[in-house]
């Protein structure tokens, strides 16, 4: 362990400001591209279940 | 082996076996992307000794080079597979260079944000206007770029092809990114590993390379969720497609 308690660790020497605001930010942006594919791939198979319910109705 | 990569080349081409076969990639990669970062973060954030220097501030790297080794590596990897597009017309590399102009740019920016965040305690400053940061910036416009040609053209064919001239020229701005810290003076510090040596601390060295590592396989994982995204919008008319979503 490089610090000696866990309020040293969160305050980083002077830098704890810097160090969070960047694992935030990565964490968001991160999430945000995990996220962006599982709600498409759901719309995708909604829309698609949809076509294909119109298309049998059609038919 | 030619004959291997032949076989793998041509299986990967058809979007029902790489759907497939992706799909049961799927959990190993994101496993391994899991074991991987979360040891580095936690080594590289709370065990890692402090950089004589700069302190704690240090600690964004484990972020920050990941990032920008991502965002050079998948503009490449976008490149190839421009030229795939060009040369072969195949199908599957249009739907993956498309796919991975996204995350790339999210990378991009990622790099450029934590830089920047990383530059105000190290340097003074969050930003200047030399070669390092300059070229990457162009990487993140060069990503958006792609984005906005790829919505731009309706037919996805066209668009892949127009959108492949444009990251193919755009790569040459990647050596430019990667040996400017060598070619002009800049703020930013030069690489301190290579393939061969560092010259960083063994304890700082471990968890960055697991984050590296890691990142790699978090982009496997994203790459391969939007790639499956694409296969089921293109797809759709075809049958196997519309078993796969009738079942489920």
């Amino acid at each position: 362990m490089a610090f000696d308690n866990f309020a040293e660790f969160l305050a980083m020497g002077k830098h704890g400001a810097y160090v969070w605001a960047a694992y935030g930010i990565s964490l968001l942006v991160i999430a945000a591209n995990i996220l962006a594919p599982i709600l498409r791939q759901r719309a995708l198979r909604i829309d698609i279940q949809r076509k294909i319910k119109r298309e049998k109705l059609e038919s | 082996m030619f004959a291997t990569i032949k076989r793998l080349y041509h299986q990967f081409g058809s979007p029902r076996y790489f759907y497939d076969m992706t799909g049961k990639m799927l959990p190993w990669l994101i496993a391994g992307a899991v074991l991987l970062i979360i040891p580095g973060i936690v080594w590289g954030l709370a065990f890692a000794p402090p950089d004589y220097l700069q302190g704690n501030s240090y600690r964004i790297m484990y972020i920050h080079v990941p990032a920008a080794s991502l965002a050079m590596g998948a503009y490449v990897m976008m490149a190839v597979a421009g030229v795939v597009v060009l040369v072969w017309r195949m199908k599957m590399a249009e739907m993956v260079a498309r796919s991975i102009a996204p995350i790339g740019a999210s990378f991009a920016f990622l790099c450029l944000i934590t830089g920047a965040i990383w530059g105000k305690p190290t340097w003074g400053t969050w930003w200047v206007w030399d070669a390092r940061l300059t070229s990457m910036l162009i990487l993140l416009f060069l990503y958006i770029g792609v984005m906005a040609l790829n919505m731009a053209i309706e037919n996805a064919q066209s668009a892949a092809r127009a959108t492949a001239v444009l990251s193919i020229v755009g790569a040459v701005n990647i050596p430019i990114i990667k040996y400017s810290v060598e070619w002009w003076n800049t703020l930013h510090q030069p690489a301190s590993i290579s393939m061969t040596s560092s010259s960083m601390a063994t304890e700082m060295l471990i968890p960055l390379l697991l984050c590296i590592f890691g990142f790699y396989f978090l982009f496997a994982v994203l790459l391969i969720m939007a790639t499956r995204c694409e296969i089921l919008q293109r797809e759709q008319r075809s049958n196997w497609v519309r078993q796969l979503v009738e079942n489920n």
